[in-house]
């Protein structure tokens, strides 16, 4: 195992503990009397402290220091903790990030936050501190010159020292370190064998240490048994009687037990980084996802020969490997798998900061934090997500006169929540506002030239203008708005993870913004199927199930495409006539249902050929316009087939349904 | 053979400092995140020290000490605790709990190894 530099560490282990105080802090302002949840922050700040004075970071250890200092009287319940407490502790929070990021920063520059600290914590008793730099010095080892005695040490441990893991033997050989040493032992208050407990000391010893020791460096040998034995210590010429040097163990031994109570409620908490774990970077977990594709390929590539061969052995070692790939397949695409509530996280500081800015009182909501994603999608996840809550809390939600005009309550609620679907995971961001207003979207469309006056258009499409990139509602920009990250490129992102985007809202109740995304962009499962010629691919997770096209519909009329599966109609779409195969379709045809969301489409094949592991790769930026395919893979004779693009497919097929259903209606 | 010194602590930056200290001076050097891991490998080997911090998640250092000290294969292990300030009362609870000594935090590398020297046989 390569040693990797321990101030490293630190700063990632820093890093991390920060959040750690950022979530308590805004756990507490949600919840100000939730000791555990205060006593996690102060466990924060205690660490940061005490790991940033180890290696170095002093500028950090004195301000955590006085932010521990300040925060105590929270702990011990002499100070409340109030939202500008909170305001000030995110501050301070900020401020170690800098210090930890930006080592040249002026050490003072954090004075500002802490007077302010210290005043809100009341009593004012700021201690300016340099605690966290104090070295031990009773540890080191200092042998003080000019006395040249000799001295008599006389030492009995206390009775449990033994168990307790002192060992007479090396404080003897310490002594002998300092100078020559004439030891006897003193066996008077050893009980009779019967009475005796093996594991309890009774001995004592005296020493006569000859040379030039000092007393600090004989005190420093005992320092840990100090206080539970008897010990005298005295210049050999002088003789001291007495127990000058005695310390009584009774007296400090009661001090001990009366805050333990306190202390252990601290326990059974859910650790921050509980279980062991490895950090990798992450370009490794890519390169590995890279390999284990082209072992998938060439997998493939075995099961192909192996089907076509007679050889027994061929086809038990192709099926071995076959099992062992998917397993090195599933393992790596899960160690990439990063819960969704590391990112969530971020998201409560932001909602918090915007509450106290735009003086709106906001709930933030967070729903499924164990949803898991791929990593890199995560990673460019944040700044749509952070546009997309900026745009709830900023424009989404009234003020709070406005909210109690249209009889609601004051407080607006934003909800970000994760879950499964399929084979996607939708994380949805909504709002109890006042939801878009269709007239002003289109006003705004008009305006800016996107749609002609009077054109006719569903409300879908129109909801759809505001990803539009020259869509803006520039009356509205505030400050917050504006940072960089329009809609458009929340769109674009978005595309670029083959996901896809709903809006929905209701004038009045809010709007729900939901990104639905595929769950890897690496392997899948993939269904084979072919139309005409060519083989195609298709997410497996998105397949429901696959039916025979009734003869009767295979050839009835095109204008009916809508299939009975027992008992709801599912719009289906002929993949012959959407990709332009020629000539006559196979006999029996197969139908693939396949859904998206809540939304299900068959897709009309002309043979389903089983299942293979598609390993995605990207089509060229020549090809990204081409909707219906997400990508391309790699068979296993080398050959290449599409992936169909399934959220597509179905959105075109739901097209068809509300054609129909229009249709329908005229006729 | 090396002895074996457990490091409990919730901070991956100071397990690490500490590891690679002993283990430099030739001691095989055993991690646990927090109390709970603390407790189960200390039962399962035989240790020449333990050195904790008190300050941890799930089970802290005095509580790991303390039922740490309860099962028979502590008998005469050292166990040195880290604290931050010289906290005498906090001193005084670990050392009842049945903790051997201390080192205060921030320490240098030779006070470690000076520390360990003092209560490991070694």
């Amino acid at each position: 195992m390569t040693e990797a530099d321990p101030v490293n560490t630190f700063r990632l282990e820093a890093r991390e503990l920060l959040e750690t105080l950022e979530q308590g802090l805004l756990d507490m302002d949600a919840d100000p009397t939730n000791s555990e949840v205060i006593d996690a922050v102060f466990r924060a700040l205690h660490t940061i402290k005490g790991s940033g004075a180890m290696f170095g970071f002093t500028a950090i250890a004195e301000f955590v220091h006085d932010f521990e200092t300040a925060f105590d009287k929270v702990r011990k319940g002499l100070a409340e903790v109030s939202p500008d407490l909170i305001r000030i502790a995110l501050a301070a929070k900020d401020h170690i990030a800098l210090l930890l990021e930006e080592e040249d920063q002026d050490p003072r520059s954090g004075d500002g936050i802490l007077t302010e600290l210290s005043v809100l914590v009341a009593t004012g008793t700021g201690v300016q501190g340099t605690v966290a730099v104090v070295i031990d010095k009773a540890v080191e080892p200092g042998a003080g010159a000019g006395d040249v005695t000799d001295w008599r040490i006389y030492f009995r441990l206390g009775q449990d020292a033994l168990v307790f893991g002192a060992n007479p033997l090396l404080l003897l050989r310490e002594l002998q370190d300092l100078g020559a040493c004439d030891v006897t032992v003193d066996i008077g208050a050893v009980p009779t064998l019967s009475s005796l407990d093996p594991e309890k000391s009774f001995l004592a010893w005296e020493v006569i240490l000859r040379g030039c020791a000092s007393r600090e460096a004989i005190e420093d040998v005992f320092m840990f048994i100090r206080d539970d034995m008897e010990l005298e210590l005295a210049p050999l010429d002088q003789q001291v009687k007495g127990a000058e040097e005695a310390v009584d163990p009774a007296a400090q031994k009661t001090l001990a037990l009366a805050p333990a109570e306190q202390l252990a409620k601290s326990d059974n908490r859910t650790a921050a980084g509980g279980g062991s774990s490895l950090r990798v970077p992450a370009e490794r977990l890519d390169d590995l996802m890279d390999r284990v594709g082209e072992l998938v390929i060439a997998q493939e590539r075995l099961n192909q020969l192996a089907h076509a061969s007679d050889d027994v052995n061929l086809k038990a070692v192709a099926e071995e490997m076959g099992r062992l790939s998917a397993g090195l397949r599933d393992t790596t695409m899960g160690i990439r798998m990063v819960q969704i509530g590391t990112l969530f996280g971020r998201f409560r500081r932001l909602v918090h900061d915007l509450s106290s800015e735009l003086g709106k009182d906001i709930d933030f909501v967070t729903i499924g934090e164990d949803t898991e994603l791929d990593k890199t999608m995560i990673e460019q996840l944040a700044d749509p997500l952070v546009h997309l809550i900026r745009n709830a809390v900023d424009h989404g939600l009234e003020s709070a006169e406005a909210r109690r005009e249209a009889g609601k309550p004051a407080r607006g609620t934003v909800r970000l929540s994760a879950f499964y679907t399929g084979a996607e995971v939708a994380i949805s961001v909504s709002d109890d506002g006042a939801g878009l207003d269709p007239a002003r979207i289109r006003a705004k469309a008009e305006e800016s030239g996107l749609l002609a006056p009077d054109a006719p258009i569903d409300e879908n499409a129109l909801l759809r203008m505001i990803f539009h990139p020259g869509f803006s509602t520039a009356k509205e920009i505030t400050s917050l708005s504006g940072r960089g990250v329009g809609m458009d490129v929340v769109k674009r992102t978005i595309d670029g993870l083959r996901g896809a985007i709903d809006v929905s809202t209701v004038k009045g109740e809010g709007s729900t913004i939901t990104l639905r995304l595929p769950l890897t962009l690496a392997i899948v499962d993939g269904m084979l199927i072919r139309v005409g010629k060519e083989r195609y691919s298709i997410p497996l997770a998105a397949v429901e199930e696959c039916v025979e096209l009734p003869a009767a519909v295979a050839h009835g009329s095109k204008n009916r495409s809508f299939l009975n599966i027992r008992g709801s109609l599912v719009p289906y779409l002929r993949l012959r006539d959407l990709f332009g195969v020629e000539g006559p379709p196979d006999t029996h045809p197969k139908v693939v249902i396949v859904s998206s969301g809540d939304i299900r489409v068959g897709l009309v094949v002309d043979q389903i050929l089983g299942n293979t592991q598609t390993v995605i790769k990207q089509l060229s930026k020549l090809h990204s316009e081409v909707k219906t395919f997400s990508g391309a893979t790699i068979l296993g004779d080398g050959t290449i087939a599409l992936i169909l693009d399934i959220m597509n497919l179905v959105d075109f097929g739901q097209k068809i349904d509300a054609r129909d259903t229009k249709l329908g209606r005229a006729a | 053979m090396s002895k074996t010194i457990l490091t409990v602590d919730d901070s991956g930056s100071i397990r690490q400092m500490i590891k690679m200290t002993l283990s430099g001076a030739g001691y095989s050097v055993v991690e646990a995140v927090d109390g709970v891991d603390g407790y189960a490998k200390a039962t399962s080997m035989s240790l020449a020290a333990i050195v904790t911090d008190l300050n941890m998640p799930r089970m802290n250092g005095i509580e790991f000490i303390k039922k740490y000290r309860q099962h028979p294969s502590s008998r005469g292990v050292p166990i040195i605790f880290l604290t931050t300030e010289s906290d005498e009362s906090l001193k005084q609870q670990a050392r009842a709990a049945g903790a051997t000594g201390w080192i205060v935090k921030p320490f240098k590398q030779e006070q470690l190894l000076a520390v360990i020297k003092k209560v490991a046989n070694a």
